[in-house]
């Protein structure tokens, strides 16, 4: 074995029962090759033995489309005289990013309990590298939201907007969103196993509570809603993003509620500095207690 | 020059929740208690918990380029200073100074994804062991022909056998090229060979220059790979010294493991003949110790109380093997015993026996009757540390139990 001379600083670990904030933040620099590695793990696992492999990623949310724009269409939801397909899939890509991204973090931890207990590294990694994951699923699903929108605009019923430029922006929410809540669930998941009951429900019922079936427009323009169910309705960070998507893609045909999304976006940057506060306060113990 | 591990007062407590079906918390008991608290009523699940030491003030140091034996019976505390130094536990008090970059292998194969190939997990368990992607490039060829798995590298490792497995894994780890490599008990999987061979790169790693810790329950590997050795006791240091002056304490601290058998008292107690109280398994010295060096005397004392007088009493010793074969068997001469408590002393100072575990089987009987005959409760450990230092002898089983020589001799007839 040939002796690794390249001049290396050698560093100097203090272990103490208080956490080194300081030198937590260069470990998570210097463990970013597991970082890759993780991420890189997890896509290759996924379809491993499957025949269609990655075209998984396309097929599921197609399919959810299809499903969510048939029971619109049978249902007479108002499209607000846009593509119904266009409407849907605006929603629906985001969606499941988050939905995914929100259960594969939550369970990261516990899934990789093995992991935790042998060896050491920043265990932020585990939670984000799951939510990459799911991000990359999303681009190659996004593939399905440039085909309809290529369709519609060759059929002269669509017009994209100077609004798709910002996409980023919005998919940067979802991340954040879908961050925070994941690193708040994966942390009390290691010692509440209940979680891993909860988090299913979470996704179900957070379907219904977002604009996927329906349009946000729909919500705060109803006279039978009232004032405070309003605002109820503006508190799901998920409301802020697929708000964000639908403008981006379909224009001023779908205008943003400003005052709900603003409180969306505050929603999901609270969940993001709760769930990173509350994971660095527990991760010391996840290999007592996982 | 600094010690390469500094440990100083360092504790670590767990706490034990008693007679809870499930390892963590449920959500509703937290409530449930909260909820109690709020109530003024007080919290009921205090009463069941208790504290317990897995490492109790704890400080000593380790040099640079040391080979470290950590010895210490079940529950003594190794694997969780393991954990501790590794990072992974964090400790409750006290504070531990590592200089340079530790590397540790407390499994074979951790991160191991049985769905990805052989070549895949080379770099997934390389990287979690701390290695970059260059240098794990750099090695790759050295860890595959360690591994002697060329042929099967593009294989999922689920279809691996186990062997396969555990050499891929271990190759991996063996290629680590840390300051300080902690290591521990990997060595009890894998075949004979490639445990020889384990232990031989292991060698090769201490020959740089590096620290090594190393936590084994084979002490014939322990005292082959380290040259110093800490004695953990009830999450207590023990004792520090060389690795042959730590093994022997080690086996001496008879306490700590099973050597002193009280026997329960027969039901029938004091209407019998008699009945066995106690049995020492001892080494030469009376001492009652767990486990008996290699090639060293040992014997067996039994107490006993007769209630009657008791003509032609014989009292007996059988060594079994755990497979039921019966080994010996030794008699007393008969005697005439009034009633009264004695003991009887089995003293072994001819047979010598392959390291191992037998056991022992003790009868006292008169003439005609059995008063009371004991199997499966007295056990022989017979380490495989030779009771004459620095020996090296070649001490296993295939060459047979007994290890005494016979008389041989060569003669020239022409």
């Amino acid at each position: 074995m040939i002796f690794n001379k390249k001049k290396q600083l050698k560093q100097r670990v203090v272990i103490t029962p208080q956490a080194n904030a300081g030198s937590y933040w260069k470990d998570l620099w210097n463990y970013r090759g597991l970082f890759y590695f993780l991420a890189w793990r997890d896509i290759l696992v996924r379809y491993k033995q499957t025949v269609i492999g990655v075209l998984w990623s396309v097929l599921k949310p197609l399919l959810t489309i299809l499903i969510f724009a048939f029971i619109g269409s049978f249902l007479k939801i108002d499209s607000h005289g846009v593509p119904r397909l266009l409407l849907v899939t605006a929603a629906i890509l985001p969606w499941t990013f988050f939905s995914s991204a929100f259960s594969e973090a939550s369970g990261s931890l516990v899934a990789n309990a093995n992991l935790i207990s042998k060896v050491y590294f920043p265990k932020l990694i585990v939670p984000v590298s799951a939510v990459i994951v799911c991000l990359i699923d999303f681009f190659i699903s996004f593939a399905i939201l440039l085909c309809l929108m290529l369709y519609y605009y060759l059929h002269n019923e669509y017009i994209p907007s100077a609004s798709l430029f910002a996409i980023p922006l919005f998919l940067v929410l979802a991340l954040i969103t879908a961050t925070g809540t994941g690193l708040l669930i994966a942390a009390l998941n290691v010692k509440y196993r209940d979680f891993r009951i909860i988090i299913p429900f979470i996704v179900q019922f957070g379907l219904y509570v977002s604009p996927v079936a329906f349009s946000s427009a729909d919500i705060y323009a109803s006279p039978k809603i009232p004032e405070f169910a309003k605002w109820i309705y503006s508190l799901n960070p998920m409301v802020g993003v697929i708000d964000g998507f639908r403008w981006c893609v379909l224009g001023n045909a779908m205008k943003i509620e400003w005052t709900g999304f603003w409180i969306s976006v505050a929603i999901s940057f609270f969940f993001l500095i709760l769930g990173a506060v509350y994971f660095r306060k527990m991760e010391k113990h996840f290999a007592d207690v996982i | 020059m600094n010690p390469a591990i500094q440990i100083e007062n360092l504790s670590k407590s767990y706490v034990l929740r008693h007679q809870q079906g499930s390892t963590y918390v449920a959500l509703r008991d937290v409530i449930a208690a909260r909820g109690k608290a709020l109530l003024g009523k007080g919290t009921d699940t205090s009463g069941r918990k208790e504290t317990f030491w897995a490492l109790d003030d704890l400080s000593f140091n380790i040099n640079q380029g040391d080979r470290v034996g950590i010895i210490g019976r079940n529950g003594a505390g190794k694997s969780t200073l393991l954990k501790v130094l590794s990072r992974i536990v964090t400790p409750t008090k006290g504070k531990v100074t590592v200089e340079g970059r530790v590397a540790s292998l407390l499994e074979v194969g951790t991160g191991f994804h049985p769905e990805l190939t052989g070549r895949e997990n080379i770099f997934l368990n390389g990287s979690i062991l701390g290695m970059n992607r260059a240098e794990i490039k750099q090695k790759f060829d050295e860890i595959v022909a360690f591994a002697e798995v060329e042929r099967f590298l593009d294989t999922p490792v689920k279809r691996y056998s186990s062997g396969m497995y555990v050499r891929l894994a271990f190759a991996v780890a063996a290629h680590l090229e840390p300051e300080i490599l902690i290591v521990d008990e990997v060595l009890a999987v894998g075949d004979a060979s490639f445990q020889k061979k384990c232990l031989g790169k292991m060698k090769d790693v201490a020959g740089q220059g590096r620290t090594i810790i190393f936590v084994s329950h084979n002490m014939e590997a322990v005292q082959k790979l380290c040259t110093t050795g800490v004695l953990l006791e009830r999450g207590k240091l023990l004792f520090q010294g060389s690795i042959d002056q730590v093994t022997r304490k080690y086996m001496e601290s008879g306490d700590a493991g099973q050597s002193v058998y009280e026997v329960a008292l027969p039901a029938d107690a004091a209407d019998s003949n008699g009945y066995i109280s106690r049995i020492q398994v001892e080494n030469e010295q009376g001492q009652s110790v767990a486990e008996i060096p290699t090639g060293a005397n040992w014997q067996v004392r039994v107490f006993f109380k007769l209630n009657r007088a008791t003509p032609h009493f014989i009292a007996a010793l059988g060594i079994v093997t755990m497979l039921d074969m019966p080994l010996r068997t030794s008699w007393s001469q008969a005697a005439d015993l009034a009633a009264g408590e004695y003991s009887v002393l089995f003293k072994n100072d001819d047979l010598m026996l392959v390291n191992g575990q037998y056991k022992l089987v003790i009868g006292l009987s008169t003439e005609r009757r059995v008063i009371q005959y004991i199997d499966n409760l007295v056990t022989l450990s017979i380490s495989e540390i030779s009771a004459v230092a620095g020996e090296e002898r070649i001490l296993n089983s295939e060459s047979g139990l007994i290890l005494n020589p016979m008389n041989i001799t060569i003669t020239q007839l022409n």
